[in-house]
């Protein structure tokens, strides 16, 4: 691989996730491509929510939208550390099998203090999302 | 189990009974760690303890966001189901969560949830979570969600 072409930011982004307990407990992982990420949530168990019909928790989905947005406002930008989030919302667009997930997230918007984000969440077909995100970030470190 | 569709059952006072069996068959829920306290009818209260593997950022020790998302999503679920007079599943819709601040380490933080509006198909929620009172509030939630038309336990209309 041309190592100009890889992101210093991407160690970065690898390094957080193995720091963050939550996203340890979740067992999350990102691969990254210049600024482009794909989240990956490996399945298990403990991510399902309803046991009689084998779907994931929205909780669970929700959590791991959340930290891919926050990862990919990170990767494109140069704060020292992730940002904090705002609000958000989240739209169950169907349910989520018990398989693992992918995610990407899309900065709309980097502004000085804040940053609109939209994240999808995926399974074997990415034209039909599981879950969308929208969420908004205090990126300013004032 | 014997199901008349006029029958009205106080899904509260079932909800209530079964008040840790709710939590216990939800792995996710395991995991979090959340307990449901009091169940009124189209009220729920739950307390979301301090974890280390919960935790969001290492720096201040604060647990994550979507711990609480999760937590809320479930009170606001549970709060549709006991605002009802037959035993339904219900699927969020849509969630919007609003940060107000950092919950603190080590502290357990107390949810409520309530369904403020029931139509035949969907549930209008909103929740709140908290140290001590509403009046400091770590995050609130708005949610909807959708009625499924079979009955728990799979009886038929």
């Amino acid at each position: 691989m041309n190592p100009q072409l890889t992101n210093p930011r991407a160690d970065e982004i690898d390094a957080i996730l193995k720091r963050l307990p939550f996203a340890q407990t979740l067992g999350m992982r990102c691969e990254v491509l210049g600024d482009e990420m794909t989240a990956i949530l490996p399945f298990q168990e403990k991510l399902i929510g309803n046991v009689a019909i084998r779907a994931l928790h929205g909780g669970a989905i929700a959590s791991f939208l959340e930290l891919t947005a926050m990862l990919q406002v990170f990767l494109v930008s140069d704060m020292p550390r992730p940002p904090k989030p705002i609000n958000l919302t989240i739209d169950y667009l169907r349910q989520g099998h018990a398989k693992d997930l992918y995610a990407r997230a899309y900065v709309l918007k980097m502004g000085r203090r804040m940053a609109s984000v939209r994240a999808e969440a995926w399974q074997e077909n990415r034209a039909e999302p599981v879950t969308a995100l929208m969420a908004h970030f205090l990126v300013a470190s004032d | 189990m014997n199901d008349k569709p006029k029958q009205q059952y106080d899904i509260a006072a079932i909800m209530n009974e079964n008040i840790n069996v709710m939590r216990d068959v939800v792995p996710w829920a395991n995991e979090t760690r959340f307990r449901v306290t009091k169940v009124e009818k189209g009220h729920v209260f739950g307390i979301q303890p301090w974890e280390a593997h919960l935790v969001g950022d290492p720096e201040t020790g604060v647990i994550h966001g979507g711990v609480i998302t999760t937590f809320l999503d479930n009170l606001c679920g549970m709060a549709c189901t006991s605002a009802m007079t037959e035993m339904r599943f219900v699927a969020t819709i849509d969630l919007r969560i609003d940060y107000m601040r950092p919950a603190e380490k080590g502290r357990e933080i107390i949810g409520e949830a309530e369904c403020y509006h029931l139509t035949r198909t969907v549930c209008f929620t909103r929740a709140w979570a908290y140290h001590e009172t509403r009046d400091k509030l770590i995050a609130t939630a708005a949610g909807t969600f959708a009625i499924n038309k079979a009955r728990l336990g799979g009886s038929k209309k």
